[in-house]
């Protein structure tokens, strides 16, 4: 079975953005709690991300759940990684994991917005 | 449609059999909980495969019938 044409276009936007959220909505004006949350842990983080609304394009809507085996959006991926939804996200950030993940991956923390 | 407390307890337990589970109407609307699973099962997994044992236990439903679950898992009790 050939792999769905839009995972090419999600592996592409995932390689050319180091922090890339997948949300409904934009980041200024998101249209769900769970991707509004996400985005205002990486706002007090002060981490530039690039923020794709799947609300406009079903492809990437239906494609990026089979893409990550995961099943709802928010997705957060980071240097190509994977690393979950709102609330994992939310919970790594109260523990301090996700600073730290971010530090690691060499991700500046700098310029909160 | 909203889902009962009860199916989704009901669910996860079939998938992960021994675990924990804990379920809150955060709405009182039937379609927004929170659910706490704990189970031996997760031990060693990351995060990420540890939701996913839950969403797979829910066989489909989550980001379908079943809006919003806000997740959280652990291994044993803290």
């Amino acid at each position: 079975m050939s792999e769905p044409e839009v995972f090419e276009r999600i592996r592409d936007e995932i390689g050319k953005n180091d922090v890339l959220l997948f949300m409904k909505g934009t980041p200024v004006f998101p249209q769900c709690g769970f991707s509004a949350a996400v985005v205002d842990v990486l706002s007090q983080l002060g981490v530039k991300f690039h923020g794709i609304n799947i609300l406009v394009d079903p492809d990437l809507r239906e494609g990026i759940k089979e893409f990550s085996q995961w099943p709802t959006i928010p997705q957060l991926y980071v240097k190509g990684e994977f690393v979950g939804g709102c609330d994992i996200v939310r919970e790594m950030f109260e523990t301090g994991e996700l600073e730290q993940m971010f530090k690691e991956k060499g991700v500046s923390l700098a310029d909160a917005a | 449609m909203p889902m009962q407390a009860d199916d989704i307890i009901r669910l996860i337990k079939e998938g992960i059999p021994g675990a924990e589970v804990e379920i809150q109407d955060l709405a009182g609307d039937g379609d927004h909980y929170a659910a706490t699973v704990i189970s031996s099962a997760f031990a060693g997994k990351s995060k990420i495969q540890q939701h996913q044992m839950v969403y797979g236990a829910l066989g489909g439903r989550m980001g379908g019938v079943l809006h919003a679950l806000k997740l959280t898992t652990m291994a044993q009790r803290p």
